[in-house]
């Protein structure tokens, strides 16, 4: 699972897929003005499983958020690629999303009148080039609960048909925000595994929040935030698998 | 299928209690719409074709007796396009097993073509023979009313003569539509038919050979009737003529534009009411989702659903619910509209009917109901669409509760904490609680506005038939009469007491507002038919001046003090200007009175009656009616006291049925607002009042912090209620009032409270339904369900 540092750099300079310059994201409530990016500079690559790791409020969602098309930044830019995200409006926004990225929460945000196969086929019905709902779930390992309702499914199943409904579209980047953070460990390692397989398969770029710091030992990458800042950038010499990880 | 839309459908069939409350009231509306515009263009529609196959007249005037040789000067006319010459007349009736007088009003058939105007429409049997004189035609429901077949005889008295005339067939006209005898308020089929004759005999019964009594005009299409009804007056004068009138005055037309005009009205002011209230709960109801789905929604857009799709998919929630109303109302519409027909059948009689309400009326209807739950759905669909994806994803901030001066009140009150949560939730969301009390106070409006009727009614009676007319019958002469022929009225049998009255046809006018009308002459001690003023205190008119309707006097525009100009149209037909001198309170039709020696001597003729208002001695009814039956010189017997009951049968009946649709009217919109409500109430609160139950709350505290609210607004409505009840009550019966009838608004506290016991006790009916869901509530999943 280990991967070489050099074939790392070599990859990173073969292609970036995230770039950011000085991004800035200021919440004015009015009253006082919360600074949750101050200024961030990041790149991500092709293939790689990035974990952004900080305490709660240090900016790693916010900054999830931009790069997902969700939130607009307050000043700087982002890249995807060669498209300038800042500078897109909403529409093309919601093109970038339903085209290009697959969305991963916390609390999985299923709809909770769909069943596990319909959850999945929200996103395949306006995808460009799907995978069957059936086919994303048996890559998470759920072929077998296809028709139940999320209220039938325990926290990791929902979460792993979260990350199905997600992976379904194809998408080039997944954005995994607190994966694991309503989840026990053994669940919570039930859905690394799942991410971890996405990642290793399909070669698909990956992002995962979290503030567990055993998490990031899975990573390619870890990148740690502090006050709307990042505070250290660290390249994993030996990955552990999801399974080997303990918290 | 797409997924979206089985979350749509799914979301749907979970709602249902909550749809359906609101499809109900949807419904209601669309229903509403459904008859009223329904039924307005089918009778509409009828009556046109009608008019138009059967060539009803444009023009009418009644004549003494006029010569036949004036029909060139009339057709010379500029307009006249058309003109039918008959004689029209009155006579007592003896039918087989009926031992009262009927009436029948003789209709001459011109000789040679028959009728060019007012065409009778054959139903069964055949038209008189032109020769005969002892055959006649019969209106249908007469026919019917009685059991009449062809061949029948009935007996007649004709110009002193008993005449045994046969039935050859059975007709309808488009001049009787609506068929009421002289003096009668309701229709009487079994007491009074139309009688089709050849012209001969009729001249003949009624000594009009040579001439005519009675003129219809059919106009070209730009003639200006105004112009030719001056000329034709012109023309009649000389000949004793009655003031000739347009269509809009003809009495079985103006009786279905009073009709046409109610289900007008009807349509316009329910349906938008109910569609208001609709639109509302969508409103409440989608805004509640879209609130509850916040993280739902960011998922859609996280996933690339745009703006567009997220707002579609709550407004097709409206839809769906609007298409279940549309279909009920539909459904129900179109039964009630049936019902109606029937009902309506009772009264007008069309030779081809009728309720087959137009498509159009099914999709504007449909429509409007859909654009309702729509309109109410869109500013919720357009904040889903507006809520940002990343913001969507957090859970809501808490609400912006702030201490306000109302605050300081509740303190220095002592309030309990939960007392305290109920007024708060109120002035949190001043709006909202605005909108139920409104929703709610039309309900209780419907409730007044409905059942103040029943004792509007119950004046009605009591002015018209106890106060007013209180004579047991009214006996009609052929001509008029002096006064001494009392005398002999009273010499009648079972006859215990006779008062004479004169009618006077006039014309009324101040400046350039006038109107015909029907004078009537008493004697200043009559005590069987009396005026009333407004505080219900009989007044006598003077020994000179004139007393008024009120609706007539308003519609001339003048008060008591002013004069009018009184153009009598019988006697010498002298103008005279005479002096307001009070109104009268009447329900039925206008009217205008003057004291009998006065009208004498404005007419230079010694004191005449034209009928006598009699007390009956009820055992001898049978003897009365058989010597009327063999008078000549009566022309009609009018049994008031069988009125008296007629009318009050119908108008039970109908309160009963009208009454009943608008207490479910407002069950349905009551239950709506306060069941979608205390939902919603439950659904913002579910999280605070588990945990009101885990910090040792009881059920009882806890289900009086979420019907507290809810019943507290209902409490609050009431007095709005009331008054917008008054208001719409008020407008109902301007709406309603007609120059032939008029409905007193007559507001008792009864009906107040009546209205506000039904939405109370619906309201607390569906509150208590959702109470029941806080005895089942799984504390604590509850706690566990991230908003």
């Amino acid at each position: 699972m280990a991967m070489n540092r050099s074939a790392m750099k070599a990859s990173h300079a073969a292609e970036t897929v995230f770039r950011t310059d000085g991004v800035t994201k200021v919440y004015d409530t009015g009253e006082v003005q919360v600074h949750a990016l101050a200024g961030v500079d990041l790149q991500l690559y092709a293939g790689e499983l990035a974990v952004l790791l900080g305490p709660s409020g240090s900016g790693k969602s916010t900054l999830l958020n931009i790069l997902g098309g969700l939130d607009h930044a307050s000043s700087g830019k982002v890249w995807f690629r060669e498209l300038e995200l800042s500078s897109l409006n909403d529409r093309a926004l919601t093109r970038y999303r339903r085209d290009h990225v697959g969305f991963v929460f916390q609390f999985y945000n299923l709809v909770p009148s769909l069943s596990a196969k319909e959850n999945v086929a929200l996103v395949t019905d306006i995808a460009r080039d799907p995978m069957r709902p059936e086919e994303a779930l048996e890559l998470v390992g759920l072929a077998h609960r296809l028709d139940h309702f999320p209220a039938e499914l325990s926290g990791g199943e929902q979460q792993r048909v979260a990350i199905a409904r997600a992976i379904a579209k194809r998408p080039e980047i997944l954005l995994c925000d607190e994966p694991t953070g309503a989840l026990d460990s053994k669940t919570g390692i039930q859905v690394l595994e799942a991410i971890n397989e996405i990642n290793l398969r399909f070669g698909t770029t990956t992002a995962v929040i979290t503030h567990n710091a055993a998490i990031r030992k899975m990573a390619h990458r870890v990148i740690r935030f502090q006050d709307g800042r990042i505070s250290d950038v660290a390249i994993n010499e030996t990955r552990v698998p999801p399974s080997d990880i303990e918290w | 299928m797409r997924a979206l839309d089985k979350k749509l459908l799914r979301d749907f069939a979970r709602l249902w209690v909550q749809a359906l409350s609101i499809a109900l009231v949807l419904g209601s509306g669309v229903a509403i719409l459904l008859i009223s515009f329904g039924m307005y263009g089918a009778l509409e529609n009828t009556r046109e074709a009608y008019y138009e196959r059967n060539r009803f007249a444009d023009v009418f005037a009644g004549v003494k007796r006029a010569p036949r040789s004036l029909e060139r000067d009339i057709v010379a006319i500029d307009g006249v396009w058309a003109v039918e010459l008959r004689t029209v007349a009155e006579a007592i009736l003896d039918l087989p097993f009926r031992p009262e007088a009927s009436v029948g009003r003789f209709v001459s058939i011109p000789a040679g073509d028959g009728a060019r105007l007012n065409v009778p429409l054959l139903r069964s049997g055949q038209f008189p023979d032109p020769q005969s004189s002892n055959e006649v035609l019969v209106n249908e429901p007469f026919a019917l009313a009685n059991g009449f077949e062809t061949g029948d005889t009935i007996r007649a008295n004709l110009n002193g003569r008993r005449r045994e005339l046969t039935i050859t067939g059975t007709a309808l006209s488009p001049e009787y539509i609506y068929t009421i005898g002289p003096g009668q308020l309701l229709p009487d089929n079994e007491t009074f038919g139309i009688l089709w004759m050849p012209q001969p005999a009729v001249e003949a019964a009624f000594d009009t050979v040579g001439a005519f009594n009675d003129v219809s005009l059919k106009l070209t299409r730009n003639a200006k009737p105004e112009e030719i009804i001056e000329r034709l007056d012109d023309l009649l004068e000389p000949y004793g003529g009655l003031g000739a009138y347009e269509r809009s005055e003809q009495l079985s037309h103006s009786f279905i534009e009073a009709e046409l005009e109610q289900l007008r009205t009807m349509g316009y002011i329910l349906p938008p009411i109910f569609f208001a209230i609709a639109a509302f709960l969508v409103n409440m109801v989608v805004g509640r989702i879209v609130a509850l789905e916040r993280s739902q929604i960011g998922l859609l857009k996280a996933t690339g659903y745009s703006n567009m799709e997220v707002s579609l998919h709550y407004l097709y929630l409206a839809v769906l619910i609007a298409i279940v109303g549309v279909f009920l109302g539909w459904g129900f519409g179109a039964w009630a509209a049936r019902g109606l027909a029937q009902i309506y059948a009772q009264f007008f009689t069309f030779p081809y009917l009728l309720y087959r309400i137009p498509v159009t009326a099914y999709a504007t209807s449909g429509l409007l109901g859909i654009a309702a739950a729509a309109g109410g759905a869109i500013l919720n669909a357009m904040k889903a669409a507006k809520l940002p994806p990343a913001i969507a994803m957090a859970p809501p901030a808490p609400p912006n509760f702030r201490r306000s001066a109302l605050d300081g009140v509740l303190t220095t009150l002592r309030l309990s904490q939960p007392t305290m949560m109920v007024f708060r939730g109120i002035v949190r969301w001043p709006v909202r609680a605005f909108l139920t009390c409104l929703g709610l106070a039309l309900a209780v409006a419907v409730l007044v506005a409905s059942s103040f009727f029943g004792d509007s009614m119950d004046e009605i009676v009591d002015l018209a038939f106890y106060q007013s007319n209180r004579q047991h019958a009214v006996l009609a002469f052929s001509e008029n009469a002096p006064e001494t022929a009392l005398e002999d009225v009273e010499n009648l049998p079972g006859v215990l007491y006779a008062e004479g009255q004169l009618g006077l046809p006039a014309r009324l006018v101040n400046g350039h507002l006038e109107k015909r009308i029907g004078i009537d002459a008493r004697r200043p001690d009559a005590d069987l038919s009396r005026a009333l003023d407004d505080r219900g205190k009989v007044i006598v008119a003077p020994e000179e001046g004139i007393m008024l309707t009120e609706r007539l006097a308003s519609q001339l525009d003048v008060l008591p003090g002013d004069s009018v100009e009184v153009h009598f149209l019988t006697g010498l037909r002298e103008t005279h200007d005479l002096t307001v001198t009070g109104t009268v309170v009447q329900f039925f039709g206008l009217g205008a009175y003057i004291d009998a020696t006065f009208a004498a001597r404005l007419l230079r003729q010694s004191p005449r009656i034209s009928s006598a208002n009699v007390l009956i001695d009820a055992r001898a009814i049978d003897a009365l009616h058989a010597r009327a039956k063999e008078t000549p010189s009566l022309s009609g017997l009018i049994m008031f006291s069988k009125m008296r009951n007629a009318f009050r049968d119908i108008i039970s009946e109908n309160i009963l049925v009208t009454t009943t649709v608008y207490v479910v009217t407002a069950v349905l919109i009551t239950a709506g607002v306060t069941y979608n409500g205390a939902r919603i109430q439950l659904s913002e609160r579910a999280r605070e009042l588990a945990s009101l139950r885990i910090l040792g709350f009881t059920n009882a505290e806890v289900s009086y912090i979420l019907m507290g609210e809810t019943m507290l607004l209902v409490l609050l409505a009431q007095p709005f209620g009331w008054a917008l009840g008054a208001f719409l009550a008020w407008a109902m019966v301007t709406a309603f009032s007609s120059d032939l009838y008029s409905i007193p608004l007559v507001l008792n506290r009864d009906t107040f409270g009546f209205a506000s016991v039904v939405a109370l006790a619906a309201a607390i009916v569906s509150v208590l339904a959702v109470r029941r869901r806080i005895d089942t509530m799984n504390l604590v999943s509850v706690m566990k369900t991230r908003e």
